[in-house]
């Protein structure tokens, strides 16, 4: 145990725990608002993820920016970005409704138990893992550093760099956006309609399958915009590369409250920078142990997560 | 009734059989024993992965060996040898049916493979078993020659030789002051970082241990950081040490970074990026295909129209000893065996002599240290043996 390392760099652990949390709370989104609405684990959301981390570096590569290619300027690097999120956001964004389609909606036409959902949404995850997989050769795909990191400022001995500024600002404001839009729409009251009470909210005239595929669309719109976040910030992804995010992004949904927006993104953030300390204190193996176990006594005494499931009640 | 009229049918055919395989048998006797001189019409097989994810390293093996027959064959043109080709696809799944196929080939005598040390671990017992000569350019776990295949052979440095020459690399080259050992705990990452501590000692300052599959190095970047070390060794895979490598050099690290055969792979330098991995040293039991000896490189080039890649130095000559001991008139698979056993010689890649338990002698290992450069892998300079 080195408690002292954790002294000496404890806000240089936290904005880089931070940065990958935001990561987390964006991918944690989707599961969060599928669960909130239909009661259900979108198990195949790490691969709706993993589809846009590469969606992202075959738009780059079309638009000359492939391996090898030196980075353009600010503006040519905002445009990428914004390209690579609209892109990545379509194409996760599509994977969801798909998945939602094949893998869901026949299901709930016929009234199946949940257990039966899991399985399907296993199956959906494993058959996109594998087509990935078997395109891409199973090979790990690179992309060349878009944003050279420049240190901005520094606080109590961190150095903090305009990449995870950036990355946790991003983060932050598709969260925000998000908030707003189930708060203060229409097609959001609908989501939250439905989640409160589906057969009531038939009867008011919300039509349930468009709100079901909304949420679906956008849960995969954010795992797109993380993964471009990802890739900024790895530089490199493979057909399994959803696996693991998916893994700490659900924990992160279940940690802050699951159905919970405001939770996904508490959830996430905490994760991120636990883990990180963990990793500081008791060394780089024993993450996941630390992450974990806390989860383990968040739950103890809150079983709800950190703000409770809270979707559909009168404030999300 | 019909079933034992079946069955009568049957013990016929299994006689006709039994005879026929007798007959094909005496007459293979009759045929090699007659031709003392070379072993005309002999065959060697490759195997190895000519289709899938890693055909690449497969398709330079099999043009090395290749090129060892044909050369051999316009040198002998009326006692040819021929090569089969099998095609593993790298899947150990497939190794055992093709190492039967091979077996039940009389004529071939040798194999230039298996190429991947999983399907080795599957097809070596088979082959061994029937004698055929095994000698693998590119395998490289070492438990392969604990096995107690009694027939297989290496010719080029395993996973464990590397450490040593690395860790001489860092030493006396590089003279690294101060150390950070990273690795994945597997069997490879953990075994070289552990050479590596052992021969650098108190140079190592710190160390720490990464899962397979982790992206995210916050931690561990910060740690390297505030441990002011110098150089970072690098026990594993490219697939984590290009993420790690790009963030610590985004957080500003400068310290130089050395790891083993298992980074060196252009998708390392493309994951990083190119000016993230800038200056990296990755070593390899393999040698240059442009630095080996002879015209080698000249005429895999004027053979294939493509420069010589990972291990095809190796294929060569490991094809090529097979083939002096079919010029030599070992004909059958046991006196091939006593051959490469007992064979000393100079190849183009090294000097050969194997071990009792087929691991070349350590003394010939070419440990080469590679840089990245420009964001391509260049050699560097061959690693220091002791």
């Amino acid at each position: 145990m080195n408690f002292e390392f954790l002294g000496d760099n404890f806000m240089s652990l936290t904005v880089t725990g931070l940065t990958q949390g935001a990561i987390y709370a964006l991918v944690a989104l989707g599961y969060t608002l599928v669960y909130g609405v239909l009661r259900l684990i979108n198990f195949a959301h790490s691969e709706v993820f993993m589809i846009g981390t590469f969606v992202t570096t075959i738009v780059w590569a079309g638009l000359g920016f492939g391996v090898g290619a030196s980075a353009p300027g600010t503006f040519g690097v905002l445009g990428l970005i914004a390209l690579a999120i609209v892109a990545a956001g379509a194409a996760s964004g599509g994977t969801a409704l798909i998945v939602e389609r094949v893998a869901y909606r026949p299901l709930r036409k016929r009234n199946a138990p949940s257990l039966i959902f899991l399985i399907s949404a296993i199956g959906a995850s494993v058959a996109l893992f594998e087509l990935v997989g078997a395109i891409t050769d199973r090979q790990p795909r690179g992309m060349p550093s878009l944003v050279q990191p420049k240190v901005q400022f520094t606080i109590f001995g961190a150095d903090i760099t305009n990449l995870q500024i950036g990355i946790i600002l991003s983060a932050l404001a598709m969260l925000a956006g998000l908030d707003i839009f189930i708060n203060r729409t229409r097609l959001g009251r609908g989501v939250r309609a439905v989640a409160q009470n589906p057969d009531v909210a038939a009867l008011m005239g919300v039509n349930k399958d468009r709100v079901i595929m909304l949420i679906f669309v956008l849960g995969g719109m954010m795992a797109g915009a993380a993964s471009v976040l990802y890739d900024i910030k790895v530089g490199l992804t493979t057909y399994s590369v959803g696996f693991l995010i998916g893994i700490k992004a659900f924990t992160a949904a279940v940690l802050g409250g699951i159905g919970n927006l405001r939770g996904a993104l508490l959830g996430g953030l905490l994760l991120g920078v636990v883990e990180n300390y963990g990793a500081g204190v008791f060394g780089n193996e024993w993450m996941d142990v630390v992450a974990f176990v806390m989860l383990v006594v968040v739950l103890l005494f809150r079983p709800t997560g950190l703000l409770g499931e809270s979707l559909g009640r009168a404030r999300a | 009734m019909r079933q034992s009229l079946a069955r009568a049918i049957g013990g016929v055919a299994m006689v006709g059989l039994l005879v026929g395989a007798a007959a094909c048998a005496s007459d293979d006797e009759g045929g090699s024993g007659s031709t003392d001189a070379a072993a005309c019409g002999s065959k060697i097989a490759f195997f190895g992965a000519l289709t899938g994810g890693n055909a690449q390293l497969g398709i330079n093996i099999r043009d090395g060996a290749k090129l060892a027959v044909d050369q051999y064959n316009k040198a002998n043109a009326d006692c040819k040898v021929e090569l089969v080709e099998k095609d593993s696809a790298g899947d150990p799944a497939q190794a055992s049916g093709l190492a039967t196929s091979i077996v039940q080939d009389a004529k071939v005598l040798g194999v230039v493979g298996p190429a991947f040390s999983g399907e080795s671990k599957v097809a070596n017992p088979i082959l061994s078993k029937e004698g055929v000569v095994i000698i693998t350019p590119s395998a490289t776990n070492p438990a392969l020659a604990a096995q107690g295949d009694k027939t297989f052979h290496r010719a080029l440095g395993n996973d464990a030789s590397q450490g040593p020459g690395l860790a001489l690399y860092m030493k006396d080259v590089m003279k690294v002051q101060k150390a950070f050992v990273v690795d994945d705990a597997s069997e490879y990452g953990k075994g070289l970082a552990d050479q590596v501590k052992q021969t650098l000692g108190s140079v190592v300052t710190s160390s720490a241990v990464v899962k397979e599959q982790q992206t995210d190095f916050g931690a561990l970047v910060t740690q390297i950081n505030s441990s002011g070390a110098d150089s970072i060794f690098w026990g594993g895979y490219y697939r984590e040490a290009a993420p790690f490598l790009k963030q610590y050099r985004d957080a500003g690290g400068k310290a130089k970074f050395v790891a083993g055969d298992g980074v060196k792979d252009q998708a390392f330098v493309d994951g990083a990026g190119a000016a993230n991995a800038e200056g990296a040293i990755l070593t390899c039991p393999c040698v240059p295909p442009e630095k080996a000896g002879g015209t080698f490189a000249a005429d895999y080039k004027a053979a294939t129209g493509r420069e010589a890649g990972t291990y095809s130095a190796e294929a060569f000559d490991a094809a090529n000893i097979l083939l002096q001991g079919i010029k030599a008139g070992n004909s059958t698979r046991e006196k091939l065996e006593t051959f490469v056993d007992g064979y000393t010689g100079q190849g183009v890649t090294t000097s050969f002599k194997f071990q009792e338990n087929g691991e070349i002698d350590p003394s010939a290992v070419a440990i080469w240290a590679y840089k990245v450069q420009g964001g391509k892998i260049v050699a560097d300079q061959e690693a220091p043996k002791s």
